[in-house]
């Protein structure tokens, strides 16, 4: 298409991935429930379209392999093919080459490699198995009125042209809807040969009242090609709601010829000359059809309307047209469902958020200096816009959340696959796919998701014969669950498996020389141990998990998103694995302390309550690092000593008590200073490894803030406290 | 703008250059318009149209049209590649009727 054509090829590469990605869920979906049309249909519309629009772009690779599918798909939806596993399972790998196909031709525009074209024809002739020597008609009923069904009014034998007729009288609005008639006509002459064409600009108007983006063309074409009326009605898939598309197959009736004459909006005279022109009809064939014609109209008595005259003459069912009828309502449905939503590029969005970032910055120093200048009418609009700004913030974020249900339901399809590689029977259950998060986190957690769900099945759950023993159930269970908690998103993979072995891990990883052998660790301490470079306790090495790789690199990954993971097992019953992941990754609701001349930020979802350290607490601040709250022991942290800030501490300390994981701690700092909207900025290279610290913001006032790290935190406190507890 | 003109004893010349194709066609019309609301013997110059669809196909047959009403003679001149490609599809020679780029499709 010469219109904008990089920008349409990459609309289409989107689409088709969605398509084959709705199609695979479809087909899934289908495994479970084979008798549900309505799946069917949907895949079935999946590769139509996706071929639709391949022929468009002269992706014939596509165009041929789709083709198969979308046959073998059709005798499934005319109940012709069973429904089986086998098919299924040829199918779901069909969508995999396409979207191979996709990616290689249509997205680097390049040809498929040996492999790639082997498994092709492979996989076309397993699919040649289910398709029919006779091709199958069901969808013209769709597109065309002219059947090739027993006419009554004319029983005179085809014409003597041996060429397809079409007819096109392009709908006023295609060029507007970004099509270009011209593309179809070039795609056309991909199918066979235009023996002749007439472009009629009849329908323009005069010049004054033309309209230079409404398209008046039509076109009447001689077409010789071996294709089926299918393939070449499937040409003009895309306009043919608002347009006039006649095919008349070779031989056609003349009475269809007449018909088509009639059916057009130009004069009789003028189609009946361009049809002769062309060489579609002859001069003797339209003068014998005008004359029975005549007599026909002369027996009726009177002229009748077309779609009428079609009933009667048995040309076309009246449950043909309504079948059209109720398609084009379909189409219009999805249409507007489409309307909903719109397309935008993620840099796009990146850019605004950024923006939004400066803005807040920007609103911060405003309401510095406007609290700095005393005066309260300037304080009050100056928090009027802060308060604004914070619902731009959190809109503009929102943008960005999607719904985490996408990345699971991807794991029906690798455990379907992988329980069948394993020879284990594992269902999969996904819960909590509504909840919501940022698109730049969804797109990073995918793979350790993937390693952690293949670990489970490979690692976790038991072949049946051991859950037998074990009493459990024989089909194992993997769930898949999320949900928001205090400013995080918990992201859980469990399995009912043989949970994890605590002595075994020990034992390896004193093997590996992880850990020295006397050293005493906590339970989620050695269960962490699995998240360590090269380890795996797998006896046997599969080519699903249990080379060792892939858990460490999992955990780089989490945490390379600000996140943490834990692990809760009990040996014989299961593992659940929980990844826990900051909302976002942009911008965040800060509370803002001090200590002697730094600011640091600390995230407020993670703050529960401030309090004042007591003068007893500091005197015996030599001796012990917790404070007694309120009959709980906390310990704490002195940012002070941490950071090694220089200069006394205050007369007066304040703990701000924040949790994480379910665990508590205080951190002491001089001042509170207050809540702040901060952008994260990210740290520089070099000071990646910095524990403690896991970004930067600026200051209204210009001064860099250090946001902390409170996960790292908590659990250094946690730990020093155990620590000095064993000690004791 | 897209297009130039220029007089010569009586002949009117234009030249189109840029898209002809329906992100322009709007534009394209109403300064087309202005040039030919004079009828007199009129060629265009399509040497430097780099890109053209079916909406400038439109415009190049209004154009003709408004010749044939009256009576006047327009000469398509210098067919640029894109404009004869679509030339070429649309099987539009005959209409238009300029000779030169007969010759022009028997390179192809």
């Amino acid at each position: 298409m010469s219109v904008n054509l990089d920008q349409a090829l990459q609309t289409y590469i989107a689409e088709a991935r969605e398509l084959l990605q709705d199609m695979e869920d479809a087909l899934l979906r289908l495994e479970n429930e084979p008798g549900d049309a309505d799946t069917v249909g949907a895949i079935f519309r999946a590769a139509h379209t996706i071929k639709g629009s391949a022929g468009l772009f002269g992706l014939d690779a596509i165009v041929k392999f789709t083709h198969v599918v979308e046959d073998v798909l059709d005798r499934v939806r005319d109940g012709k093919v069973a429904i089986e596993a086998d098919l299924i399972a040829v199918l779901l790998e069909s969508s995999d080459h396409m979207l191979e196909l996709i990616n290689v031709v249509a997205a680097q525009g390049r040809q498929l490699d040996t492999v790639a074209q082997a498994r092709e024809s492979a996989l076309c002739n397993r699919l040649q198995a289910y398709r029919a020597e006779t091709k199958p008609v069901a969808m013209e009923a769709l597109v065309s009125v002219e059947e090739d069904v027993p006419l009554t009014v004319c029983n005179k034998d085809g014409v003597s042209s041996d060429n397809w007729h079409i007819s096109l009288r392009f709908g006023q609005n295609v060029l507007r809807d970004g099509m270009d008639p011209l593309s179809f006509l070039r795609y056309l002459g991909k199918l066979g040969k235009i023996v002749s064409l007439t472009t009629l600009p009849d329908a323009m108007p005069e010049a004054g009242k033309m309209d230079a983006e409404t398209c008046y063309l039509g076109f009447e074409i001689d077409f010789k090609s071996d294709a089926d009326k299918a393939a070449i009605a499937n040409v003009f898939e895309f306009v043919r709601e608002e347009s006039l598309i006649h095919i008349l197959p070779p031989h056609s009736k003349i009475s269809d010829y007449l018909e088509l004459i009639r059916a057009l909006p130009e004069s009789e005279i003028r189609v009946g000359e361009i049809l002769v022109a062309t060489g579609a009809l002859t001069q003797q064939e339209l003068a014998d059809g005008l004359n029975t014609q005549k007599a026909g109209a002369q027996v009726a008595g009177n002229s009748m309307p077309l779609g009428k005259i079609l009933v009667d003459q048995g040309s076309v069912g009246q449950e043909v047209v309504e079948a059209a009828l109720v398609k084009q309502a379909q189409a219009r449905d999805s249409k507007n469902k489409e309307s909903k939503y719109i397309r935008v590029q993620a840099d796009r969005l990146d850019e605004l958020i950024n923006l939004v970032g400066e803005l807040v910055i920007a609103g911060a120093g405003a309401n510095m200096l406007a609290q700095r200048a005393k005066s309260v009418a300037l304080q009050e609009s100056t928090s009027e816009i802060s308060r604004l700004v914070e619902e731009i913030r959190d809109s503009a974020l929102n943008l960005r959340m999607v719904q985490i249900g996408e990345t699971f339901n991807r794991f029906q399809r690798v455990v379907r696959d992988v329980s069948r590689d394993l020879g284990k029977d594992i269902a999969l259950h996904i819960s909590g796919a509504e909840t919501e998060l940022d698109k730049t986190v969804v797109e990073k957690i995918g793979d350790p998701l993937m390693h952690l769900v293949r670990n489970a099945m490979d690692h976790g759950i038991e072949n049946s014969v051991l859950r037998a023993q074990r009493g459990k159930p024989e089909k194992g269970t993997l769930r898949l669950n999320a949900y928001h908690e205090s400013g995080s998103i918990v992201i859980e993979v469990s399995d009912d498996g043989g949970g994890l072995n605590r002595e075994r891990i020990l034992a390896k990883a004193v093997e590996k020389g992880i850990v020295a052998p006397n050293q005493n660790l906590s339970e989620q301490e050695i269960f962490r141990l699995i998240f360590e470079a090269g380890f795996s306790t797998a006896d046997t090495v599969s080519n699903i998990s249990g080379r060792g790789v892939g858990m460490d690199v999992v955990r780089r990954n989490i945490e390379a998103l600000r996140g943490t993971i834990d692990i809760e097992s009990k040996h014989t019953e299961g593992t659940t694995i929980r990844i826990r992941l900051p909302l976002t990754l942009a911008i965040i609701d800060g509370f803002l302390v001090g200590v002697g001349k730094s600011s640091f930020v600390i995230p407020l979802d993670m703050v529960l309550e401030c309090t004042e350290m007591s003068e007893q607490d500091r005197e015996a601040l030599a001796e012990r690092n917790y404070v007694n709250l309120r009959n709980e022991v906390l310990p704490f942290i002195r940012l002070r000593d941490l950071f090694d800030i220089s200069g006394n501490a205050p007369r007066r300390e304040n703990i701000v008590v924040v949790q994480y994981a379910g665990l508590k701690a205080g951190l002491v700092v001089d001042g509170l200073l207050g809540e702040f909207q901060t952008v994260i900025k990210p740290l520089g290279g070099i000071f990646e490894h910095l524990k403690g610290i896991s970004g930067s913001t600026i200051l209204g006032s210009g001064e860099v803030a250090l946001i902390l790290d409170v996960p790292t935190l908590v659990q250094r406190a946690v730990a020093e406290e155990d620590r000095q507890h064993a000690a004791a | 703008m897209p297009i130039r003109a220029r007089n010569k004893k009586g002949l009117s010349m234009l030249k189109i250059d840029g898209d002809m194709t329906i992100y322009t066609a709007a534009a394209l019309k109403d300064e087309l318009m202005k040039h030919i609301v004079k009828p007199c013997e009129r060629e265009i110059d399509l040497s430097e149209v780099s890109e053209m669809d079916s909406a400038g196909m439109q415009l190049l047959i209004l154009a003709k049209r408004e010749a044939l009403r009256n009576n006047t003679v327009l000469r398509l001149v210098n067919h640029s590649r894109a404009v004869l490609d679509v030339m070429d599809i649309c099987n539009m020679a005959a209409y238009f009727g300029d000779p030169i780029w007969e010759s022009e499709l028997g390179k192809k």
